[in-house]
């Protein structure tokens, strides 16, 4: 005999309200948590390895600094693996197993990537580092950027050209840009193209070059350095090529006045001191960097060697410390709006006011793009293989040095 | 521009092509011979630049002298995966060989990751920063080195090929399988040797790599890549032709950068690549069939 049941209205409206409980249940549990779960969405392995896995140790610095300044914070850590699609594929799962806000992610293109993901799902994304102007000019809701865009790295660090300039009483005539071909490249040579005619500095802008940063040697674009004969040659690197560049310029015995970054990765990375010793020394970095004064920061730095044993937070401190504040970032807003519902967590980051943090600049704030238009800049110059902070006077460790010493007699 | 930099810049490509060249040879050597193709093979280049690494780094030996114990060692490695682990592949759809070689190639990656990280590994030798100065023309000291040891390698086994009974042997198998198995030649072991003669090349090509480029596992699919384009350029199976095709693209690559843009060189080689494919399928020193 074949038994029949009939679904009456009754049945399937308790049918359809248990169904939409079970649906809600994740954000309910997400609302309602203790903690703050935040995703690190960092490149740890891959192209960008080296940064990722710089940030990567700030990460692991930052619970122990929190939890002392009365914040409750969870990290999930997750590995872009240096690849656009699955920095947008992680942040999907990371979201479906209960994140409540996500931190990264280091490159531009990866950016943009999981921000698709966190407008969608109305999930906060707080920008550690990534320069690219669009990612705060396409509209999102639901990111904010801590960190400078391109043009703003590029200003800062033209100025700081001048002021170093000045400090140190050279006379540079000309200058070539030479920039790798990424995302963050390409956006830096834009700016440099729009601003650097603005920047009254004293030299001519003689050429810029494109080059890829995975090429296996930069011999031939060292080779064209050398028949431009540029006083200072102005680079936006990631951390292999520089190496591969100062590497060239000492083969092909090249040696202008300066090497400059007006706002890169590369040359104040611990892989660079490592891969050329002295060769290291005396080559600038203008760009965001820890306030050594602040009591944050001597706080992360113990927290950051006690967590990461046998490195140096010298090396690290640009990405630890802007990782570190992407985190303090979403901790205070979870203090502040008691919840973890994403528009209301949203809403409470975009109201962040933080005035004692990490990195140099004024209070974190963000303006109606999500953008921290009060980061500072400081001109870092290695210096006995350590980043030190030669420009603004006011926060500085030692003067700076140009022309740079030659290199025969360093090694 | 003076011309010296033109001339400098060609004997950048030149030298830097032998070394590709070398590591293509590997792969030529392997094809001509069993029809097999290596989707290894950038991988096992990588494993032999990391082997050099753990040589300079541990006990101190010079890459150019390494190469040798590692192209030994892959000569035994490339013997003994081809008897018991490709040998049953072989004949079989080009498919079922694609996947184990792409296995093995994930595989490596992967435990190199595991071994080492993602980080750079360099060899920081005393003479990386030297370069021979002839007159107005600056040429690195550790290119002209890896090129020497790369011209050494080549030569060694064209004469091998050429000249040595067991040499003559594989190239009989190359021409004609059918008639080598009727005269009794032992074609199994002469296939795993011979693969073991193209793993030894990637070896040696490897390790003179390290003084060229620093190591990590993302290397791998770009030398596979490289591997691939060279062979195809000089006509596969051709072992003058891939060292012919390194030098090309080494060269087109290296003027590609000087005169037009650095960040268009690959295109340049891909280029070459689609025109060979186009207008001369052989290979530029391939046989017609």
């Amino acid at each position: 005999m074949i038994k029949t049941t009939k679904l009456g209205r009754r049945a399937i409206l308790a049918g359809a309200a248990a169904g939409s409980a079970l649906l809600a249940a994740p954000g309910i549990v997400r609302a309602q948590s203790p903690v703050i779960r935040v995703g690190m969405l960092l490149p740890r392995s891959g192209f960008f390895a080296q940064a990722g896995q710089s940030c990567h140790r700030g990460a692991l610095a930052a619970p122990r600094v929190l939890s002392d300044l009365g914040y409750r914070v969870e990290l999930v850590h997750i590995d872009t693996e240096s690849n656009a699609d699955i920095a947008r594929t992680q942040a999907e799962r990371a979201i479906n197993d209960g994140v409540h806000c996500l931190v990264g992610s280091f490159d531009s293109g990866h950016t943009l990537a999981i921000a698709q993901v966190a407008e969608q799902r109305q999930v906060p994304l707080v920008i550690n580092i990534a320069a690219a102007p669009p990612i705060t000019e396409q509209g999102y809701k639901f990111l904010v950027r801590n960190f400078q865009t391109g043009p703003q790295l590029v200003t800062n660090g033209l100025r700081l050209i001048g002021e170093t300039i000045t400090a140190t009483k050279i006379a540079p005539k000309t200058a070539v840009f030479l920039h790798a071909n990424d995302t963050f490249g390409q956006a830096q040579r834009s700016a440099m193209d729009a601003l650097f005619p603005r920047a009254n500095l004293p030299f001519t802008l003689a050429e810029s070059i494109a080059y890829d940063p995975r090429a296996q040697d930069l011999s031939v674009e060292v080779t064209r350095l050398r028949a431009l004969r540029p006083d200072l040659v102005l680079v936006v690197t990631r951390a292999s090529d520089a190496v591969k560049l100062v590497r060239d310029m000492v083969r092909q015995r090249f040696e202008p006045m300066g090497i400059v970054s007006p706002g890169s990765p590369g040359m104040y990375d611990e892989e660079f001191y490592q891969a050329l010793g002295p060769l290291a020394d005396f080559h600038i970095s203008n760009l965001p960097w820890v306030n050594p004064r602040s009591a944050m920061t001597k706080a992360l730095e113990a927290a950051f060697l006690a967590a990461n044993p046998g490195t140096r937070f010298a090396a690290d401190a640009f990405n630890a410390g802007f990782t570190f504040e992407a985190i303090l970032i979403a901790a205070d807003a979870f203090k502040r709006a008691g919840t973890t519902n994403g528009p209301q967590l949203m809403a409470a980051i975009k109201a962040t006011d933080i005035a004692e943090h990490v990195m140099i600049g004024g209070p974190i704030k963000f303006d109606e793009k999500g953008q921290n238009p009060n980061i500072g800049s400081a001109a870092v110059q290695n210096r006995n293989r350590t980043p030190t902070v030669v420009l603004p006077a006011d926060s500085s460790a030692a003067a700076p040095v140009l022309p740079m010493p030659g290199w025969q007699g360093r090694a | 521009m003076p011309f010296d930099f033109y001339v400098n810049v060609a004997l950048q490509g030149i030298l830097t092509g032998l070394v590709y060249g070398l590591m293509a040879l590997g792969l030529s050597v392997i094809f001509g011979v069993i029809r097999l193709v290596n989707f290894a093979h950038g991988e096992f280049a990588v494993v032999a630049m990391y082997l050099a690494f753990v040589f300079f780094a541990w006990a101190g030996i010079d890459p150019m002298i390494s190469m040798l114990p590692i192209a030994a060692g892959f000569f035994g490695l490339g013997y003994l995966l081809q008897r018991h682990a490709i040998d049953p592949f072989v004949g079989r759809p080009e498919h079922e060989q694609f996947i184990l070689l792409v296995g093995l190639a994930i595989v490596m990656v992967n435990g190199l990751l595991m071994i080492f990280g993602p980080d750079l590994r360099h060899a920081n030798l005393s003479y990386a920063f030297d370069s021979y100065e002839i007159g107005t023309l600056l040429i690195d000291k550790v290119r002209v080195y890896a090129a020497a040891a790369s011209l050494v390698v080549s030569a060694l086994l064209f004469a091998f090929f050429r000249f040595a009974r067991t040499g003559m042997a594989i190239r009989a198998c190359a021409d004609n399988l059918t008639g080598a198995a009727v005269v009794g030649l032992d074609v199994k072991h002469l296939y795993a040797l011979t693969f073991g003669i193209g793993m030894a090349c990637v070896g040696a090509a490897g390790a003179l790599m390290v003084v060229l480029a620093d190591a990590t596992p993302m290397l791998a699919p770009a030398f596979t890549l490289l591997a691939f384009t060279i062979v195809i350029v000089g006509g596969m199976g051709s072992m003058a032709g891939a060292l012919v095709a390194g030098i090309v693209i080494g060269m087109s690559e290296a003027f590609a950068s000087f005169l037009l843009a650095p960040s268009m060189k690959s295109m340049f080689s891909f280029g070459l690549l689609i025109a060979v494919l186009l207008f001369r399928p052989q290979g530029l020193l391939g046989k017609r069939k």
